[in-house]
């Protein structure tokens, strides 16, 4: 386990050798927040509620929404399709441990580093420029901690599978980019899944994607009551696990077909 | 007990070809063309514990492939490969804990990060305790000099600095079997010397193995007194580097330099041996076996005025170049 704690470390101290990208990337995050904040308020006009929220509770979860996506989002996928592209990842083979928690690692060390730096500033920011709900409620914050971690699992998980498939087809560019859009989109980080309609909502039911940003934030919001809450967060923990069958699978059958570019 | 046992190993790649022409590529997103490689061609061969070998053919003779077949990156297509009493494909993460890699064309140090770091992540990884880490790495860190460079970015050492650096992050767990792919390339004279002194000493006192593939054959000379040399997966010689040398390079070079200019026939008739001529008709060299070598300074000195004569040995190097050209059965 020390490697692991010693990987986290290590990407932590990466991560502060190129701080410049983080700073931009608050400016991002913070206009983000900024544009859906006009755009929701705007499209409640006078309403005091839509689909069950209210104007507050909806600008909450977009902007509780972005900071927890600081924590769960990581380019684990690019590192592998990249490290596979480059021939780098021979080097990992020759290392006594297993690749994909290494890098789930890396992802964490890099969660950790931007939820200290980069979401808990940005959030201090954020509710000083906006009027936002945050609870009190300590089983709220805690429940939102257990589902922010566990959608990070999941994130990575998803990251790892497509990274992976660059096992087979070596150039996997634009599977990624179609996963990252996919993932922002139905994962609820723009627009909550109770806006989309019913037939949607069924479809995605059957999908991890609503784990990784919906539910923690629905959480966040108090949008759930204690029961959905709990079966959002039964919901998650059931995903990661059944993500790990596919995840074996191919990387037993990534590993028989390994090969290794450029020499 | 052997370090590396290989019997009958065999790896084959498909590799697939391109159609020429829109049409063709059409044709190849349904099918595609590709044809059966064998990059490693059923070799066999033992290295007894604390060996130093040679393993060199030409680019795209397999070394590598094998190399990464006895590191367990790639699955033999056929074979058996037993290093270190151990199935390296199947018992990975046990094995790679008995071994240390240098790739000389690939970094296994963390770049934008002090090479320290690096160290203490490896230590962690390989589980190696303080009290050993010290004992070992004071050492090595010592000899390769690199006890100034371990707080700064890898980014920022030079080519021979980082190699230094590769090669103590191979050693952290003092492996008893060592793979170098090249670990003097492109690297100057010093840093060469300084890395073969610490190769032997390492092989003296832990009783390493290693194995070693270059280009250059001076790092062989220098280490191995075995090599085994590979030509289109196959393996055409396995042994001595000193009986190597003894049946290829049995012979000298004489470099003549005459007074006045010469022609081949006459020379040829005077003495029937292969002449070459230098960079004029003044100057010729004559390829001569050794035991023929007094008779025809003899006969030359006594028939033309010289300004000079040079003898040389064949290098190792042309030694390789020959066998690669003629074929080893020659000798």
């Amino acid at each position: 386990m020390a490697k692991y704690i010693e990987m986290i470390r290590m990407r932590f101290l990466m991560m502060l050798a190129y701080r410049t990208n983080y700073y931009s990337g608050i400016f991002i995050y913070s206009i983000n927040i900024g544009a859906y904040y006009f755009l929701w308020s705007a499209i409640y006009g006078g309403q005091p509620s839509i689909q069950g929220m209210t104007v507050e509770q909806m600008t909450t979860y977009v902007a509780i929404a972005w900071m927890a996506r600081a924590f769960y989002f990581n380019n684990i996928d690019r590192e592998i399709a990249m490290e596979i592209r480059e021939g780098k990842v021979a080097i990992e083979l020759i290392r006594p441990y297993n690749y994909l928690m290494m890098k789930t690692m890396q992802g964490l060390g890099e969660g950790i580093f931007r939820f200290i730096f980069f979401s808990l500033p940005g959030m201090l920011i954020v509710t000083f420029v906006f009027s936002l709900h945050f609870t009190t409620n300590v089983q709220t914050w805690s429940y939102f901690a257990l589902s922010t971690v566990l959608s990070f699992i999941i994130n990575s998980q998803i990251n790892l599978l497509a990274g992976m498939v660059t096992f087979f087809t070596l150039n996997g560019e634009g599977l990624l980019r179609a996963k990252r859009f996919i993932i922002d989109l139905f994962s609820g980080l723009i627009l909550p899944i109770s806006f989309y309609p019913q037939w949607a909502q069924s479809v995605m039911h059957y999908l991890p994607f609503q784990a990784i940003s919906y539910i923690p934030s629905m959480i966040f919001t108090e949008s759930f009551t204690r029961d959905e809450a709990v079966k959002g967060m039964m919901f998650q923990a059931v995903w990661c696990v059944v993500l790990i069958v596919p995840i074996y699978l191919l990387w037993k059958a990534a590993k028989r077909k390994l090969i290794i570019q450029g020499g | 007990m052997y370090a590396i046992e290989v019997e009958k190993l065999r790896k084959e790649f498909k590799s697939y070809s391109s159609r020429s022409g829109l049409a063709g590529a059409f044709r190849d997103l349904f099918t595609r063309n590709y044809k059966i490689v064998r990059a490693v061609d059923d070799i066999s061969f033992t290295v007894k514990q604390g060996e130093m070998v040679g393993y060199i053919g030409e680019n795209g003779a397999g070394k590598s492939t094998t190399i990464k077949m006895l590191t367990g990156i790639l699955t033999p297509t056929s074979g058996r490969v037993v290093v270190n009493g151990m199935n390296p494909h199947k018992e990975r993460e046990r094995f790679v804990q008995t071994i240390g890699v240098v790739f000389g064309q690939r970094s296994q140090l963390w770049w934008d990060i002090a090479v320290q770091e690096s160290f203490r992540l490896l230590k962690k990884v390989y589980r190696v305790s303080d009290q050993a880490y010290n004992e070992h790495m004071d050492h090595v860190i010592e000899t390769l000099d690199i006890g100034p460079l371990l707080d700064k970015p890898v980014r920022k050492l030079s080519l021979g600095q980082r190699m230094r650096c590769e090669l103590a992050a191979a050693l952290i767990h003092n492996p008893p079997l060592l793979f170098l792919d090249e670990p003097t390339i492109g690297l100057d004279v010093l840093v060469k010397l300084k890395i073969r002194q610490f190769l032997k000493e390492i092989n003296e006192k832990y009783n390493t193995t290693i194995l070693l593939t270059t280009h250059d054959m001076t790092d062989i000379e220098a280490l191995c007194e075995r090599v085994i040399m590979l030509d289109e997966g196959k393996i055409i010689y396995d042994g001595s580097l000193q009986h190597l040398k003894q049946n290829w390079g049995e012979g000298r070079q004489i470099h003549f330099q005459f007074r006045d200019m010469v022609s081949k026939e006459e020379l040829t008739s005077l003495v029937p041996v292969t002449w070459e001529q230098g960079e004029d008709r003044y100057n010729w060299i004559a390829h001569v076996l050794t035991h023929d070598m007094a008779h025809v300074i003899g006969k030359i000195v006594s028939s033309y005025e010289l300004k000079d004569i040079h003898i040389r040995e064949v290098s190792t190097e042309e030694i390789i170049s020959n066998i690669y050209e003629e074929g080893i059965h020659h000798g």
